[in-house]
């Protein structure tokens, strides 16, 4: 398929996509305006952070002490995408003859 | 890359800077915008420009390639070992102030109990990751 | 019909985003380079990323970081930054795994374009 049938193709399937998502923006709450999202939680963390957590930096004192977990867990997924390239790119050396790849004890 | 003189010698210079900010970024992660992983990115990309500049060979005489290999898994536990202090003193797993840790003057560097022992080792763990990403990408067999 | 054009106007960082998820999408679908594709899904990432942050500001209100002079003061809401933080990361590993099995497939087949890949499969898989 030529490059111009992917195209006519795609754009379609992308308006169906696009379409839903502008008429689901029309019915949310205004932007800059205190929405629902505004619960008892972002109270607590706004008005307890200096004195629960000691950092200045109410976004670090979230992500370092309420939600150390959640930063604990994302660094084990910086450590499994590394894991995951060096997979794919490192190959081990062969040994010249030996196809299983087991190392010869002399 | 060539013996390029406006590159070699703006990247000496440029580079221990870009690596001094990188730092104090990831020192004032609890009083500033910015954090272990803005910092870490900066460091990150200071080695990316050094690789780049001066050649794969002179990245591998400054850090082995084993040797960034196996500082990949540095973060993950570093991370978890300072976690363990809230277990050792009785109270759950990553406890900060429940530790009896004592947080210090609010707005002086060494406040806020563990953040900045965290702080560092995430830094150093996304610097890891960004240079040996790039490494190894560029590496040709 | 004015009302949803004022609508649209009042939300602009929710339909900016919408915009920007609509041109990451159809450059992943529509590009037959291997590269192109995955900045596609790094544009569509960073589309989500935006929309999920601007709905956390409100006008008229400061960043959150404490001031221990004026230790009461009305901040925005810090927790989509927190998310979106690990999100962020997240994408990072993602794309940098997808260009890793990029260059597989580019030092096997010798080009980055899908169409001629697979057709170039298809005749390998019928002499077997």
């Amino acid at each position: 398929m030529k490059p111009r049938h992917l195209m006519l193709l795609a754009l379609p399937l992308v308006l169906v996509i696009a379409l839903p998502m502008l008429m689901v923006v029309a019915t949310m709450p205004t932007y800059g305006e205190v929405n629902p999202t505004f619960n008892y939680v972002i109270e607590h963390y706004n008005a307890h952070a200096l004195e629960e957590t000691g950092a200045t930096n109410v976004v670090t004192g979230i992500i370092l002490d309420y939600r150390a977990y959640d930063t604990l867990i994302e660094t084990t997924v910086l450590f499994t995408g590394t894991i995951g390239v060096l997979l794919a790119l490192k190959s081990v050396p062969r040994r010249r003859g030996d196809l299983s790849g087991r190392r010869h004890n002399p | 890359m060539d013996d390029d003189i406006i590159l070699n010698e703006v990247a000496t210079r440029v580079v221990p800077m870009i690596c001094l900010f990188g730092v104090y970024i990831i020192f004032n992660g609890h009083l500033s915008p910015g954090g272990g992983f803005a910092g870490g990115t900066v460091i990150g990309v200071a080695m990316v420009l050094f690789s780049l500049v001066f050649g794969l060979r002179a990245t591998f005489a400054m850090v082995p390639e084993n040797l960034l290999i196996l500082l990949t898994s540095l973060g993950p536990l570093w991370y978890a070992v300072t976690g363990l202090v809230g277990v050792f003193r009785g109270v759950g797993f990553l406890a900060n102030a429940n530790a009896g840790i004592n947080l210090g003057a609010p707005g002086s560097l060494f406040s806020a109990g563990l953040i900045p022992v965290i702080t560092f080792g995430v830094g150093i763990s996304v610097a890891i990751t960004v240079t040996i990403l790039f490494v190894i990408l560029v590496e040709a067999d | 019909m004015a009302a949803v054009i004022d609508v649209f106007v009042r939300n602009y960082p929710y339909v900016y985003a919408v915009l920007l998820f609509a041109i990451g999408v159809y450059t992943l679908l529509s590009n037959p380079n291997l590269i192109k594709k995955v900045i596609g899904l790094n544009i569509a990432s960073t589309a989500v990323f935006l929309f999920y942050i601007a709905m956390g500001n409100v006008r008229g209100r400061l960043e959150p970081l404490v001031d221990p002079a004026h230790p009461h003061a009305e901040f925005v809401n810090p927790i989509p930054t927190a998310l979106i933080l690990t999100g962020i990361v997240v994408s990072i590993s993602v794309t940098a795994f997808a260009l890793s099995l990029v260059l597989k497939l580019f030092r096997h087949y010798g080009m980055l374009n899908a169409e001629e890949m697979v057709r170039l499969r298809g005749t390998i898989d019928e002499d077997h």
